[in-house]
């Protein structure tokens, strides 16, 4: 396959893909680091994946096989979107299948299937800052990092045990880089945040909008916040999917009719297949 | 006359940052690139594939030795303007590298500003010599080189403690390129 | 089977855009719009577009508002997309608009001054009152103005420059630093009055006008004069590498306002008169008022006035004036969250149960 022969092989102009890679070594040596960079103007709007697209591009050749998901399926319609793009500017392989798959970018959740050494995964992320719910100015929530000040953080999470018993959020749930930087795992449901400890893939976050592209090496600490006696718990519907019948993996839930039946369904549609194609 | 460049850019520098995205992520590990590159000496293929790579007019350099010889290469290739050792985001050392405390450190809120050496070794073997840990590495990565300042290992611990402060290390020798990002802890084998 | 619903996005994605391809053209029967109509006779709009678009380019402009059914914030989405395409060669020197053909000119703190009151073409003291001429099938071409005044030539003084010299208002003065190219480096805070200005040049006229707006209903205490406003042609003017001395590379079209404030003086300033400016592509005066207007309450931290009014913010206004940030991420919420929407669903059951428990636990 090859690329649209009008752009330049991935869109970005090799200046622009040599600003990000610079950031992206840098963001990788300080794991968990908002890296400032000079996100460019993508075709794609920006909150519809441009900090993913622009890493992607960044890191993409000829021999890599790119895996684009949205909600954990392959066939959502930004994910169909995103990948039709890159088929057109850079001509590589795409597949559905995580084992395949060199690069997976994503939005919203991690793979079911564990990740393996030589992957990256690239994570879409719209607000990159952790603490911007608690501290909306960059100029002040870039100080606290500095001075690893989570104080704010902490108490936000204490205040949620003791008005509700447990910690209200349940996605873009707050995590601790390397035991240093506070970092946002971008809005994966907390059920996936277990998956990015000591990840052998190399993990990658790009925020379009708000210029920031930061980086989890493999085998580094990523640990959920909690307490000793309010340890994290990653949750997910009491429920057995209705394809595959897994117990295990992430699930949708699926109103069915107007009296409120519902079904689940696996979030990631590619592992759910793997399950139930073999028996057909 | 001078020396080319990558033949194929695009493809080349891709290869090229790959094995540095890589090497960056797995500190330790020795990649070999694949690229067909004039490069003028004293620069080895690799360290002149790392410098195409990501040097650009955007880019501050710092050269050492000052009237390397392969310094017009360098500056036609790259365009990076010319910076003194304590502001250059790069800095590429040929001899014996200068000492880190006296590169470009970053700031607490800007670490990121921290320099990147990128310097050429005659030698780089893995899984023999010192001991390294850190992120990147699940137990531990072996990687012994030979061409570095007697004392880098003190240079190297002297940094840790000004963490996310500090200087990261390209290591090219031949075709082959390693990694040192500051977040590594060092042990002699 | 129900798998169907989250099935077949593709061919979806194909359908609807084939779909809004016909809304675009309307009923085939009504004669297509050419851009160069738009570009002639839709004018405001192309400039709004340029302006907020970031490209001085009409054609494209005209192009961008046919193609994006006169959305105007798509439109500048589609041209901004564009410009970042385009290789940089370089800056231009800054634009002289002392030197500026103008075309309009007025002051509203000088009954008279030198130059000239220069009304020009404005809908100002126009009725507005449906001209339903306009809406016959042929249209009359308008009667050519009576006197048709000739661009005026030659450099017309500034008003600022009479009070400055008077010693009543603070002098502007380059900063001589390398301004920043908000298009390459990412934001920082506090920013530098360049970066500051680039950002409003480029900003929603929407957010500008209401934030300006408020200054005047006491949020942030601005007591502005229109000091001047002039539109006309002023030269670009950059020095190709190659050539290593400064050509003219064209004319383009802008608004320049310059607004008066008082200022009472703070500790470290006598009272005297400050100044906001406002620069925009094309003629888009109302946007130049308001970016002026926000400009000067963007001051308040360099002249030590308390920050209290949302305009006076410097953060905020400068993270949220982008319209094509702003349009990305709040249209992005259309696309599907239902992983998040799960997990509250989760974490709000849960809550439910414990409380219900613990509700039933005290009554017991």
């Amino acid at each position: 396959m090859s690329h649209d022969p009008g752009y330049n092989f991935a869109y970005l102009d090799e200046g622009t893909k040599r600003m990000i890679r610079r950031t992206l070594l840098k963001a990788v040596a300080i794991p968990g680091h908002q890296v400032p960079f000079g996100a460019r103007e993508m075709p794609l709007p920006y909150g519809w994946g441009t900090g993913g697209i622009q890493v992607t591009a960044s890191i993409l050749g000829r021999d890599d096989t790119l895996k684009v998901i949205d909600q954990g399926a392959d066939d959502t319609t930004n994910a169909v979107s995103i990948r039709r793009f890159f088929a057109r500017v850079a001509g590589v392989r795409t597949t559905t299948r995580t084992a395949e798959a060199t690069v997976i970018q994503t939005r919203h959740r991690i793979p079911e299937a564990p990740l393996r050494e030589g992957q990256v995964i690239v994570y879409q992320v719209p607000m990159p800052e952790p603490l911007f719910r608690l501290e909306p100015r960059l100029a002040e929530t870039r100080r606290m990092h500095a001075l690893a000040d989570y104080g704010l953080m902490h108490v936000k999470l204490y205040e949620d045990i003791a008005r509700h018993g447990h910690v209200s959020t349940a996605y873009n749930y707050p995590v601790m880089v390397g035991g240093r930087y506070l970092m946002s795992p971008s809005p994966i449901p907390a059920f996936d945040n277990p998956k990015m400890d000591h990840m052998p893939a190399l993990q990658l976050f790009g925020a379009g909008r708000e210029k920031k592209i930061y980086a989890v090496p493999p085998y580094t600490s990523v640990r959920s916040l909690d307490f000793e006696d309010h340890p994290f718990r990653p949750h997910r519907a009491d429920g057995t999917c209705a394809f595959c019948g897994a117990r295990d993996s992430y699930l949708d839930e699926v109103v069915c009719d107007d009296q409120g039946s519902r079904m689940f369904i696996c979030s990631d549609t590619d592992y759910c297949e793997s399950r139930w194609e073999p028996e057909q | 006359m001078m020396r080319p460049g990558f033949h194929d850019p695009v493809p080349e520098a891709q290869g090229c940052f790959r094995a540095m995205l890589d090497a960056m992520s797995r500190p330790g590990r020795v990649h070999t690139l694949d690229v067909a590159l004039d490069a003028p000496p004293p620069l080895a293929p690799a360290t002149a594939a790392v410098l195409l790579t990501l040097a650009d007019a955007e880019t501050s350099l710092h050269l050492m030795p000052d009237g390397a010889a392969a310094g017009d290469w360098v500056r036609f290739h790259c365009g990076s303007a010319p910076a003194s050792l304590p502001e250059a985001s790069f800095v590429l050392s040929l001899g014996i590298h200068p000492p880190l405390s006296a590169l470009r450190q970053g700031s607490e809120e800007a670490p990121e500003q921290g320099a990147t050496l990128i310097c050429q070794v005659r030698s780089l073997t893995e899984g023999e010599g010192w001991r390294l840990a850190g992120p990147g590495i699940r137990d531990f990565h072996h990687l012994r080189v030979e061409g570095l300042a007697a004392d880098f290992l003190q240079q190297w611990a002297a940094q840790r403690p000004a963490f996310p402060r500090g200087v990261d290390i390209i290591l090219c020798a031949g075709r082959q390129l390693a990694a040192l990002p500051r977040t590594v802890t060092i042990e002699e084998g | 089977m129900a798998y169907v619903a989250v099935k077949g996005g593709e061919a979806a994605i194909a359908n609807a855009h084939g779909w809004m391809a016909e809304r675009r053209r309307g009923d085939p029967e009504v004669p297509a719009l050419s851009t160069r109509q738009v570009e002639e006779q839709l004018g405001l709009a192309v400039d709004r577009v340029m302006a907020e678009g970031a490209c001085h380019d009409r054609g494209l402009a005209a192009l961008a508002i046919k193609q994006a059914q006169g959305d105007l914030i798509e439109a500048a989405f589609l041209l901004r997309a564009y410009r970042t395409t385009l290789p940089r060669f370089g800056h231009a020197a800054p634009l002289d608009t002392g030197a500026m053909r103008v075309q309009r000119r007025i002051s509203a703190v000088f009954k008279d001054l030198p130059g000239g009151q220069l009304l020009g073409p404005t809908l100002d003291y126009t009725h507005r009152l449906l001209d339903f001429a306009l809406a016959a099938e042929k249209e009359a071409p308008p009667e050519p103005a009576a006197e048709i005044p000739g661009d005026a030539a030659g450099r017309l003084p500034r008003v600022a420059d009479f009070l400055v010299r008077e010693g009543l208002m603070r002098r502007e003065a380059d900063s001589g630093q390398e301004p920043p190219d908000l298009t390459r480096d990412p934001p920082d805070f506090p920013a530098s009055r360049a970066a500051r200005l680039q950002n409003l040049a480029r900003g929603d006229e929407g957010f500008l006008l209401s934030l300006g707006y408020s200054t005047q209903r006491g949020y942030g205490n601005n007591h502005p004069f229109v000091g001047e406003i002039r539109q006309g042609k002023v030269a670009v003017r950059f020095t190709p590498p190659e050539l290593g001395f400064e050509i003219e590379i064209g004319a383009i079209t802008v608004t320049e306002c310059e607004m008066v404030n008082q200022f009472q003086g703070s500790k470290s300033e006598p009272a005297q008169f400050t100044s906001g400016y406002g620069l925009v592509l094309g003629r888009g005066e109302r946007k130049a008022m308001s970016m002026a207007l926000v400009d000067r309450a963007l001051k308040a931290g360099e002249l030590g006035e308390d920050r209290t009014a949302p305009a006076q913010d410097e953060e905020f206004v400068l993270m949220h004036s982008d319209n094509i940030e702003a349009t990305g991420f709040v249209e992005h919420l259309k696309l599907p969250h239902y992983v998040d929407f799960q997990s509250e669903l989760e974490v709000i059951r849960r809550m439910r149960s414990t409380a219900g428990t613990s509700a039933t636990g005290s009554e017991a």
